[in-house]
């Protein structure tokens, strides 16, 4: 049962990544693969940071600092020098990893005698529950904020920005701006998740960025099966969702990895899982026509 | 109002497949007129609205609304004065987005989209008494996603919004070229309603001859980029829908 857990746990940590997804990709339609190094830049700064006795608290808004400054150069180089969105993501993930590399100052930190976010507060006396009551905390704090910020002006112009842009521009919003920021949110909130997972795994690596992006990808993927099963339009009942769809894709990689599936092919189960749920929805259309 | 001074525009300059869209249009659109441009495709009709849009910048020449020079504004700051309606009925609303929030941002076109929810009760009966004057029922839809609608509507909704916040000119660019008949004749009844009980500055680009002759207060026809034609009121008051189609002859 710790198993399911710890899977639980990792989802939680995991959900301001798959906000995060969310609104690059489905709210600004933009495929950004930044997201890798952002997610491993906001682990490496929480790991040198607390190997130096840095406290916590003064690490959170520096990661979040941090992933917001990789975001906004994907969207001005995507936006102010008009490079491919995919590309000019690929570009700063790739500079992010000597960046990465120069932060940590070696490829693995491990964080055995630090103090981190779950040993400061003292809630239940099992670490896990501890653990467990922290993270809720924090993804619902996260989750209002994004929810608020999307019923707001500024919000509904982030959210016309992707679907109509000749729109939103006669209506007076700078899209380029408007991107830019959007990725600086988006990377923020995956910094943010790299921040939780490094603290909860105590340990931060180079390579612990290496393909997060399609956690992000299914756990989004996963809440865009109920969106477009129930017609959902309300904005709170969507970030729920995504945040249930982080959960599930921890879940199901953990019955994975229970049932005795090789780990070396965790990652080709984690695609296969994926295409699978993107897929299933069009598998029935074609049946139904 | 508008004065738009000796414009030029030519696309893929010094290529072989080089278009001189524009070629030195100078033209004054006074206050409240309401002009109708025709012109064959590729005679610079759209062109010179989406000049006056800010969505293409000029080469050459000068663009002034009400003594400021907008030569060199980018589109989404004329937007202070300028409204569009697009040819294509999903250029103009955001699908994804419901009718209310599509209000929502036009009811802030000339304003900063701030960090506070302006979506309340009040604004919600706002919208509901504007879009009752449509009579198609859609009041009790302001939560429906705008894609739910047809083009009709959404060019009509479009139409609307324009005037949600203040408003001077209004840019029209084939609004009807997809729709049917029946919605076609109900925007364009719609725009002109508008155009009159709002006072605005309209300028209109059509390929309907009839719409042409039954709507505006000025028409001018255009041909590789140049005004060939040019009616005031009592001119335009005077033409036989049969002359119009004789400019094409």
């Amino acid at each position: 049962m710790d198993f399911y857990l710890t899977a639980l746990l990792q989802g939680l940590c995991f959900s301001a990544l798959a906000l995060g997804i969310y609104i690059s990709m489905k709210i600004f339609n933009i495929p950004d693969i930044t997201t890798n190094g952002s997610y491993t830049l906001g682990g490496a700064i929480t790991g040198i940071m607390l190997t130096h006795h840095q406290s916590t608290y003064v690490i959170l808004p520096i990661v979040i600092v941090a992933g917001g400054i990789a975001g906004a150069l994907t969207g001005i180089i995507t936006t102010k020098l008009r490079v491919n969105a995919l590309l000019a993501g690929i570009l700063v993930m790739t500079g992010l990893h000597s960046i990465n590399l120069i932060i940590m100052g070696r490829s693995n930190l491990p964080l055995i005698s630090t103090s981190s976010l779950f040993s400061m507060l003292n809630i239940a006396a099992d670490p896990n529950h501890n653990t467990f009551w922290i993270l809720s905390v924090f993804v619902i704090i996260i989750t209002l904020m994004i929810g608020y910020l999307l019923k707001t002006d500024f919000g509904i112009a982030m959210r016309a920005t992707g679907n109509s842009e000749s729109m939103i521009r006669a209506l007076g919003v700078d899209t380029d701006r408007m991107k830019i920021t959007g990725l600086a949110l988006a990377n923020a909130l995956t910094a943010l998740s790299g921040y939780l997972i490094v603290q909860f795994q105590a340990f931060a690596d180079i390579n612990m960025g290496e393909a997060i992006v399609i956690i992000g990808l299914g756990s989004v993927i996963i809440a865009e099966s109920f969106i477009n099963w129930f017609s959902i339009t309300n904005v709170w009942v969507i970030l729920i969702l995504v945040l249930i769809g982080a959960i599930i894709f921890q879940l199901v990689l953990a019955f994975t990895l229970a049932v005795g599936v090789d780990p070396n092919l965790l990652s080709l189960a984690t695609s296969a899982f994926v295409l699978l749920i993107v897929s299933l929805p069009r598998l029935s259309f074609s049946k139904a026509s | 109002m508008i004065a738009i001074n000796n414009i030029h525009k030519v696309f893929n300059t010094g290529k072989a497949n080089q278009v001189n869209a524009v070629n030195g249009i100078t033209l004054q659109i006074k206050s409240e007129e309401f002009l109708v441009i025709v012109g064959s495709n590729g005679s610079g009709k759209t062109t010179l609205l989406n000049l006056v849009a800010g969505s293409v910048m000029p080469d050459s020449g000068t663009i002034i609304i009400d003594d400021n020079d907008l030569t060199k504004m980018a589109d989404y700051k004329r937007s202070q004065w300028i409204a569009r309606v697009f040819q294509n009925p999903m250029s103009g609303t955001a699908s994804d987005l419901s009718i209310l929030d599509n209000f929502r941002l036009a009811a802030i076109r000339t304003k900063p989209k701030g960090l506070s929810i302006g979506i309340n009760d009040k604004f919600k009966q706002q919208v509901k008494d504007k879009i009752v004057a449509l009579g198609m029922g859609l009041e009790s839809k302001i939560e429906q996603p705008m894609g739910t609608l047809s083009g009709g509507q959404r060019q009509a909704l479009t139409l609307l919004m324009s005037v949600m916040d203040s408003c001077k000119v209004l840019l029209l660019d084939e609004p009807t070229a997809a729709l049917d008949p029946r919605s076609a004749e109900m925007v364009m009844r719609t725009a002109d309603k508008l155009i009159n009980d709002f006072k605005l500055t309209a300028i209109l680009i059509t390929h309907n001859l009839k719409d042409a002759y039954n709507y505006g207060t000025r028409i001018i026809q255009m041909r590789e980029g140049l005004i060939t034609n040019d009616l005031d009121k009592t001119q335009k008051a005077t033409l036989k829908q049969n002359d119009l189609f004789d400019w094409f002859a």
